[in-house]
């Protein structure tokens, strides 16, 4: 047992934790904890652009941004936290930049932008060039710019430390956390004032998937299994451009170049169904696009994908804004984007739903939004919410940059005004029983064959499109697929990078997950965003224009309603 | 198909050595080196170890020699490969665990070059400017992911712990050539030395190891005309 006391830890080293490192770095005594080296983490995969309204080449206004993340979220985004996103999206662009991030340039030298699904001009009327970039690897100069920056301000970080548990005082303040250190097998605990979960999601609940193998949930989870309710976890979003069978993400960048989406007929399918936006229509509506299309026998030779095109685009554009994604074709299926469609299918991106904060990236217990002390979130493991139903591509960069730097400063601010709460008795008790658990069982059930079975369960009956029935099937499985988790047994039983153990942690911490996804689907009896259910076609304002927030109880579950806070735009019906 | 994995083994929790131990894998021609390293891991054997993430060669963490070469494991497709695949860890750093490196020794070469920008002159309102032409000076460098593919192939690298490597010099690079970067004479004075970039012989493994296809040889190249001829 090791014991660290800091005025803050940070658990995950992407974009949100590192931003709010760099805010308290030389201000405040702070640890960075990721199971990753820092520039692993799953920012880095990020593609195509992060959004501002520069007007850096067109007109734009950040009231433009705000509208465009409010009805791209379906009307489920708390309308103030939208207009912190887009006003404050400009600023954190200009400082990555001074930071020295290096965004491709305009011929007059400032940060270029192009189009991207959902961003339009005016309020709707087309689309705009507001997402910045660098070439299709800006997530990559994200993670490295602010690394540089952990670097240079010399931030304290704990690489490759797995975390194990959250600590709360009994009044429910949060004093902690419990870490494993991946290569001696030790547990520490790191007492500190306040804790920011920047951990990231958990699209690794589902078979095809962009995520990092990475993506397990670990911080939403173990805060849920101490009582921390999650909020729209239904909310999970298909990116429509993957890789086929892979589920490697190409971006939304390639649309926004000019490529096209075609069917098993050659049809540019999105225009019949978004006539102003086409191909650009946001991601939930163009991966039901294409469900649509496979499923009235319209794939690629009847079968289950489709075609992203760019072959028509001059090559200097593929090679020059695009060379990565077309690279991924090239390596992993053969295909040669200069020339033919790239097969293409839905893949399980981002989550909407995570731990609830308020616009300072505090973690909040209830639809009252009472704060909890101490304990923040920022990133895709937080839902502030600023994505809603459906999170507008480049969202989650500008996301993660904002709350990321709101959540350093207030934790600043936290620091100065509070004390340091007292730990609990054997605050390594949960974490260490559940250690000597998995290595002291020499007999028992698979990881690998649960974990398939997770994965393949969400895919079927929790994903595009969902109905009472499967969602049924689904709530089953997954009890009893948590019920044999509480029988596995892991074959490695050493100390030294035990990486059969962690393994087992994290399909842990995604069972909670995957429980929580079907439960707030089956719950919420509507369709909304990338919540779309056969049985009840339409969006209900009436009923459901309201967050979930979902808790374990004693053998069940409890959904609270959060009402959406809106501001300026009356819900709509959401047309492009 | 089926193939087989030869994998160097080495837990130094109970191994005086490393060994060799052989797996029989059934994979698809497409399959990646990370999907039959998986494959073994969760239906043969649970203590293989090796690191790995984003699992399509952005994350860096799966670099490993394959067949005698560095490469990442996740990019490596099995139609590539033979029938017998050797995977053995990265050259030149101390074996963890199986085919899991130490990486410190390599970030503290990456941290000593000072990776990030240099400058004080940040203007109070919008971006500092750019050309395209000055941005794209240090285009080809900005892509490294620290993987250590290059630094690991370096013949130089396994022989001494002075040199501090491609993938270090890559990096400072990426901000020597950067126009808004203040920093480049404190960068440069820290590789002009023995153990910076006059330590390289122009061998081109490094070049050929990178995954991300980066001009490492070229851009040391750059670094030492820099050197010489002032050419920043």
């Amino acid at each position: 047992m090791a014991y660290h006391r800091y005025d803050a830890v940070i658990v995950g080293a992407g974009g949100a934790g590192l931003m709010a490192a760099i805010q308290m770095a030389g201000k405040a005594n702070i640890a960075v904890v990721s199971k990753l080296y820092p520039p692993r983490s799953h920012t880095g995969a990020a593609q195509g652009g992060i959004s501002a309204a520069l007007g850096n080449t067109e007109e734009d206004h950040w009231q433009w941004h705000m509208f465009d993340t409010v009805k791209g979220g379906d009307y489920l985004v708390d309308q103030d936290s939208a207009e912190v996103l887009a006003r404050e999206a400009i600023d954190a662009v200009l400082e990555l930049e001074h930071m020295g991030l290096p965004f491709n340039r305009t011929p007059d030298g400032r940060i270029d932008q192009r189009r991207f699904g959902g961003h339009s001009r005016n309020f709707g009327e087309g689309p705009v060039r507001r997402a910045c970039y660098a070439a299709d690897r800006t997530g990559h100069m994200i993670i490295q710019t602010l690394y540089q920056q952990g670097i240079k301000h010399n931030v304290n970080f704990f690489d490759e430390f797995h975390l194990l548990d959250i600590l709360f005082t009994d009044d429910g303040e949060c004093c902690g956390v419990i870490a494993y250190e991946i290569k001696t097998g030790e547990l520490h605990t790191i007492h500190a004032k306040t804790v920011l979960i920047a951990s990231g999601g958990y699209g690794r609940v589902y078979k095809i998937t962009s995520n990092a193998i990475a993506g397990t949930g670990d911080g939403v989870a173990l805060a849920y299994r101490r009582g921390i309710p999650l909020m729209d976890m239904e909310f999970y979003q298909f990116h429509p451009t993957g890789l086929y069978k892979l589920g490697i993400l190409v971006s939304e960048a390639a649309r926004g170049e000019g490529g096209i989406v075609v069917n098993g007929e050659g049809e540019a399918f999105a225009a019949r169904y978004a006539p102003t936006m086409k191909d650009l229509a946001p991601r939930d509506m163009m991966s039901r696009f294409i469900y649509q299309e496979v499923k009235e026998g319209r794939g690629i030779d009847g079968k289950d994908y489709v075609l992203l095109d760019v072959s028509h685009l001059p090559p200097e554009v593929i090679d020059e804004k695009l060379p990565d994604v077309t690279d991924f074709a090239r390596v992993y299926l053969g295909v040669e984007p200069k020339n033919e469609g790239i097969p293409i299918q839905p893949t399980a991106h981002y989550a909407m739903g995570g731990l609830p904060t308020n616009n300072n990236a505090q973690v909040i217990l209830d639809p009252a939004g009472t704060v909890v002390p101490g304990f923040y979130s920022a990133g895709e493991s937080a839902c502030v919410s600023v994505h809603g139903a459906n999170r507008l591509g480049t969202n989650s960069l500008v996301d993660l940059v904002v709350f990321g730097r709101r959540a350093g400063r207030h934790m600043l601010e936290e620091i100065q005004s509070r004390e340091l709460a007292e730990l609990p008795a054997n605050p390594e008790e949960t974490a260490a029983k559940e250690i000597a658990d998995l290595l002291n069982r020499d007999k028992g059930e698979r990881v690998a064959d649960i974990r398939k079975a997770m994965q393949e369960v969400m895919m079927d009956k929790v994903s595009v499109v969902r109905n009472e029935t499967g969602l049924l099937e689904a709530q089953k499985e997954i009890a009893d697929l948590q019920e044999a988790y509480r029988h596995i047994a892991i074959q490695d039983k050493g100390k030294r990078y035990n990486t059969d153990l962690l393994e087992a942690l994290e399909l842990g911490c995604m069972l909670d997950c995957a429980e929580t996804i079907v439960h707030g689907s089956l719950v919420r009896e509507e369709s909304r965003g990338a919540h779309y259910r056969e049985d009840f076609e339409a969006r209900d304002d009436a009923n459901w224009l309201a967050h979930s927030m979902i808790s374990r109880k004693d053998r069940g579950f409890e959904v609270q309603k959060k009402p959406v806070k809106i501001t300026i735009f009356e819900p709509k019906e959401r047309k492009y | 198909m089926e193939i087989t994995l030869r994998i160097k083994r080495f837990n130094p929790e109970q191994d005086q050595k490393a060994h060799f131990e052989e797996y029989k894998v059934e994979v698809e021609p497409n399959d990646r080196v990370l999907d039959a390293l998986n494959e073994v891991k969760w239906y043969q054997d649970g203590t293989l170890t090796y690191r790995r993430s984003c699992a399509h060669g952005i994350c860096g963490s799966d670099a490993m020699r394959i067949n005698g070469r560095n490469r990442l494991a996740c990019k490596i497709l099995m139609k590539d490969l033979g029938k017998r695949i050797t995977l053995e860890p990265l050259m030149g750093f101390k074996v963890e665990k199986d085919l899991l490196v130490d990486m410190e020794k390599f970030f503290d070469a990456y941290k000593s070059v000072k990776p990030y920008l240099i400058a004080d002159d940040a203007p109070a309102a919008g971006e500092r400017r750019q050309s395209p032409e000055q941005r794209a000076a240090f285009d080809d460098t900005t892509k490294c992911i620290l993987c250590a593919a290059c630094t690991t192939a370096c013949p130089i690298t396994w022989t001494t712990d002075e040199f501090v490597g491609p993938a270090a010099i890559v990096n400072a690079h990426r901000f020597i050539f950067d126009s808004r970067d203040q920093g480049s004479a404190t960068r440069l004075q820290i590789l002009n030395n023995g153990s910076g970039v006059w330590r390289c012989r122009t061998i081109f493994n490094c070049t050929d190891a990178c995954p991300r296809d980066i001009k490492v040889t070229e851009a040391i190249e750059q670094v030492k005309r820099a050197l010489l001829y002032e050419q920043v």
